[in-house]
């Protein structure tokens, strides 16, 4: 079974360009504003979305992602929203997994999940601290429901783990390229390059990058190396300093489009 | 299948639920401390810090005013409440700054609710030299302000946490990014039984040293082991410390006394055990206070360093298979405790202790005259005269 997300990294690499990923927390800047988000999204020309389940302890995130966890966390956002928003993507044609930390997977069900997803149009889920050795139960129930497991590996991990994570995996492997929390950064170091390069000695899937992008011309740097470009931080931030939801979607529609430039700019 | 075997478990709990970024600390950390658990030079080393520093062994004294209220059962304290810096902490953290140097790392991070274990992380950097940030929720600032400034004196970087309910959980996340983004210099220096493998087996070993002298203390006492042996349980350094050698000892019953807070009832509470489910929380599956989503609730105790929604992965354990109980006890009953400890003995209790002398009254009182009670009294009340003396309305 190939996934939308798989089909999605197929036709890029075809049209031999990397693909431009979005990260949106359900519910943020309110659950109506997320979808309306994910349409200017889609329309931009983004490629597909990770929706991201705003959980009370972001020990992975920095304080933009925070904020917006929190903003949505208030509003009541929950696994419902979560789904009905990954709904909301695929039916706009965009390939859509879920980011989340582990324990809303572990307090919703393993295998509820996985369904839940899968009725939904979900991809699959990127899961940023479930470790491979605790991931007996997630492995069964991504593999009955037919949907990716994407784990997030670091410039730390070493070659020989790399390998095991990496054949866990399925539909691409997360490389965060940058030793830290989630956020913008002006300065890419070269760790992801490396790391991608790294990633390709051990697996044929593809490689998408992560952590600190939000500019055109890093967008096309990464996407030179990378099959996939992973962009948060930077919409969100948009979403949150804009003056109103409507100029919200307004910024982060010109973002999107000079992103999506950039990442075909790559080759 | 999956080739790779779950690691740091006890029973369905415990385990590593982390970002790949802090594996490889994980596992380097691993390594450190089963090489220093039979390394003589390494316990040499620790066990002369501890004689000449820490000032271990820690005396027992019976506590014979106030075990009249306790049913007439005889109440034996441990105290470490005498440690250098005035707690169980110390135990824990001058083994992981042996560990640190150990390791060639340089600057230790640490979180801290009541201030007790940052006060003691602060103290073994000066005396290893190491630099050292400390972690703290801003409500915790404010309750445990002596602390604050201990901190200080000693030289290290206090942060205030005001994220969340700023308290010791998200001192914690604040702790744990800090360490995400530089643990190539920086060693994590975790002040509970808590987190992701190895801290909750390591803190263990450090800290059971009080159960092994208090065991024999007893014995040599009293002829006997004793009935049943009590504890605070924040993250459960200090219990899991004093009933790790009596885990064998089955006639002796292990009891933990979680914080309840305005009662379990209220919902405002921190009674992981008594009023949780599993979960994970801080990289590791145990109990936690959290709602139907899976989100982390808030806990509350008069009690800063009880003050948390999780509880380290062998309290689950030997609460699932009956090994050890856990019951809640609220600010009232441990506001009480404190009270008379002090005007029956002359001790001032730590808050976070008097939870385990209030629930050496509720035992003793069940239990009659006959039993003797091993109470850990894990630290000293100094750091909590401002919050005492606003409950029981003294003038300052
Ligand atoms: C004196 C004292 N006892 C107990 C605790 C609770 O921690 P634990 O449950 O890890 O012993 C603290 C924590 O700050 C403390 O300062």
């Amino acid at each position: 079974m190939t996934t939308p997300l798989e089909k999605m990294f197929a036709q890029a690499k075809t049209e031999n360009r990397a693909a431009l990923i979005a990260y949106l927390p359900a519910g943020f800047p309110s659950p109506q504003g997320c979808k309306d988000a994910i349409a200017v999204l889609a329309e931009a020309g983004v490629d597909a979305v990770e929706i991201g389940y705003p959980y009370s302890d972001p020990v992975m995130d920095g304080p933009t992602i925070q904020s917006a966890a929190d903003i949505s966390l208030q509003a009541g956002t929950g696994a419902k929203e979560v789904f009905s928003t990954l709904k909301f993507a695929h039916d706009a044609g965009l390939p859509a997994v879920v980011m989340t930390y582990w324990n809303p997977i572990e307090r919703y069900g393993v295998d509820g999940f996985a369904d839940e997803l899968a009725k939904n149009g979900g991809s699959g889920v990127i899961t940023p601290d479930l470790t491979i050795e605790e991931s007996a139960p997630w492995e069964s129930a991504a593999a009955s429901a037919g949907v990716n497991r994407i784990y997030v590996v670091a410039p730390s991990t070493t070659d020989a783990r790399l390998a095991l994570v990496t054949a866990q995996c399925s539909g691409f492997v997360y490389a965060a390229s940058l030793m830290g929390v989630t956020g913008t950064r002006t300065d890419l170091s070269s760790s992801g390059h490396d790391l991608v390069a790294r990633i390709r000695k051990v697996t044929d899937l593809p490689v998408a990058v992560g952590l600190g992008v939000s500019t055109r011309a890093q967008a096309q740097s990464v996407a030179g190396y990378a099959d996939g470009v992973i962009v948060g931080s930077a919409f969100i931030k948009v979403l949150l300093e804009a003056e109103s939801e409507s100029a919200g979607l307004e910024a982060l529609s010109i973002l999107a489009k000079e992103l999506v430039a950039g990442v075909r700019e790559g080759r | 299948m999956n080739s790779v075997e779950a690691i740091g478990h006890f029973g369905p709990f415990g385990g590593r639920f982390v970002p790949e970024a802090l594996i490889g600390a994980l596992e380097q950390l691993d390594a450190a401390h089963q090489e220093a658990m039979t390394d003589p030079q390494f316990q040499g080393e620790l066990a002369q810090l501890h004689l000449t520093y820490t000032g271990r062994p820690s005396i027992i004294t019976e506590a014979k005013r106030f075990s009249e209220y306790a049913g007439g059962a005889r109440i034996l304290l441990k105290r470490e409440d005498l440690n250098h810096t005035g707690s169980h902490k110390i135990n824990n953290v001058l083994g992981q700054a042996l560990l640190t140097k150990k390791m060639g790392k340089k600057r230790i991070i640490a979180e801290t609710g009541a201030g007790q274990h940052g006060v003691a992380s602060a103290t073994a950097a000066a005396l290893f030299g190491l630099e050292c940030v400390v972690y703290m929720g801003e409500e915790d600032t404010r309750r445990q302000a002596l602390n604050v400034a201990r901190m200080k004196l000693l030289g290290a970087e206090v942060i205030p946490v005001s994220t969340g309910s700023k308290t010791l959980k998200d001192a914690i996340n604040e702790a744990m990014r800090d360490w995400v983004t530089n643990v190539d210099t920086t060693h994590y220096l975790l002040g509970t039984v808590a987190g992701p493998h190895p801290f909750p087996t390591m803190v263990r070993d450090f800290q059971k040293i009080i159960g092994e002298e208090a065991r024999a203390q007893v014995l040599e006492l009293v002829g006997r082991l004793p009935d049943a042996v009590l504890a605070c349980v924040g993250g459960g350094s200090n219990a899991i410390g004093i009933f790790h050698a009596f885990i064998p000892d089955l006639s002796v019953d292990l009891i933990g006394f979680e914080a309840g807070g305005e009662g379990i009832e209220t919902g405002r509470h921190a009674a992981t055990i008594t009023g949780g489910s599993i979960g994970v929380l801080h990289g590791t599956r145990s109990y936690v206070l959290q709602d139907e989503n899976g989100q982390t609730i808030e806990s509350h105790s008069i009690s800063a360093g009880l003050d948390y929604p999780g509880v380290g992965p062998e309290h689950a354990y030997l609460h699932d298979i009956g090994r050890a109980q856990y019951r809640a006890i609220n600010d009232d009953q441990a506001m009480n405790a404190f009270a008379l400890l002090t005007k029956t003995e002359g001790i001032i209790p730590a808050i976070e202790s008097a939870h385990a002398l209030a629930g050496a009254i509720e035992v003793g009182k069940e239990r009659g005259p006959e039993a003797i009670l091993l109470v850990n009294l894990s630290g000293r009340g100094d750091k909590d005269v401002e919050t005492a003396a606003n409950y029981f309305k003294i003038d300052l």
